[in-house]
């Protein structure tokens, strides 16, 4: 799982969507589809384009990796994921990769990047976002992710959020 | 089952479309016929559940999840901040356009935010101000790769 990931990070070709119709699909679609039996359509007669432009240009947003997935986007919060804590893991550099496609792979991680180190007081060189119902279920899987890691980690920490100050999503 | 848990009711529908339609939500005219071809029931109760789940904010969308522009930069940093200033110094990180993400955390670096700007230069002239009003020590930890962005994740209920 976690090689299908970083792969298809990877593999995302330089597309342009800069133009003018792509800004106002963009615009138009970013805030969520209308809930109608014919949502594309809907989006296509206010932008004054055809139903099949919109799902053309959508289909090759997703293929080129500017959409990164069409779907539900559930919230977490209100679906009773209250426990999220940031992990963060120092893991020797020539096992970052293996160690990162491994953690990515658990259905429990939503995010999980490599970050440069700072200094010895911050030696962590991965981060992955752990979610559960509360604190004990998170604990429980940090539990399970060094059990499964072993050795191949130095140290790690948690840091629960105590406060969401500012969430402002990806707006043009 | 603990005490604190804030677990809503789902019924299997309701579940089936937030867990199983994160990703590949059909790009076709009728997409919420194929959805309800595919849950064996009709468009419009598949539309009706979907209202009730937007309504009680159990989804909080329905659509693209764009991926930020590559054009420009972004980065994690984080503060740590005497306890009697977190409040001040939390809402002026917030105040700054840049600043989309803003979370106070359990540790000695308590404030952690995602700076995005146009330029590495223009999020490099953020972060010395905000280290400069606020007196703290600064971490900036632009991401390096990513294994797992976001690609949406099983709910377990």
């Amino acid at each position: 799982m976690g090689n299908i990931f970083i792969d298809a990070f990877r593999q995302q070709t330089p597309i342009d969507f800069s133009d003018e119709f792509s800004r106002r699909l963009i615009k138009a679609t970013q805030g969520g589809l209308p809930v109608s039996p014919t949502p594309y359509a809907d989006i296509a007669r206010q932008l004054g384009v055809s139903t099949e432009a919109v799902i053309t240009r959508l289909t090759q947003m997703l293929e080129a990796g500017a959409i990164r997935r069409i779907g539900a986007v559930p919230n977490h919060y209100a679906l009773g994921y209250r426990g999220n804590g940031m992990s963060v893991w120092d893991v020797p550099d020539d096992a970052v990769d293996e160690v990162g496609r491994e953690i990515a792979a658990l259905d429990f991680v939503s995010h999980c990047y490599q970050r440069p180190r700072f200094d010895d007081k911050w030696p962590y060189n991965l981060f992955a976002m752990v979610h559960g119902h509360n604190r004990d279920e998170v604990m429980a899987r940090i539990e399970e992710m060094q059990a499964m890691l072993g050795d191949r980690v130095c140290s790690h920490d948690i840091l629960f959020s105590t406060k969401i100050l500012k969430k402002t999503g990806f707006r043009l | 089952m603990h005490t604190n848990d804030k677990r809503p009711e789902l019924s299997r529908l309701e579940y089936r479309l937030l867990n199983d339609f994160q990703r590949d939500f059909p790009l076709t005219s009728r997409p919420f016929l194929a959805i309800a071809e595919e849950l064996g029931t009709d468009e419009e109760t598949i539309l009706k559940t979907l209202e009730g789940l937007v309504e009680r904010k159990m989804i909080s969308r329905l659509g693209p999840v764009f991926r930020p522009r590559r054009l420009g930069a972004s980065t994690l940093a984080a503060l740590a901040v005497p306890e009697d200033q977190l409040e001040t110094v939390a809402a002026m990180v917030s105040a700054y356009p840049a600043v989309n993400h803003n979370y106070e955390r359990e540790h000695l670096f308590n404030l952690w935010f995602v700076v995005t700007a146009a330029s590495e230069e223009e999020i490099e002239k953020v972060l010395n101000d905000i280290r400069d009003r606020s007196r703290c020590r600064l971490l900036n930890l632009p991401m390096e790769d990513a294994y797992h962005i976001d690609l949406g994740f099983p709910l377990w209920c």
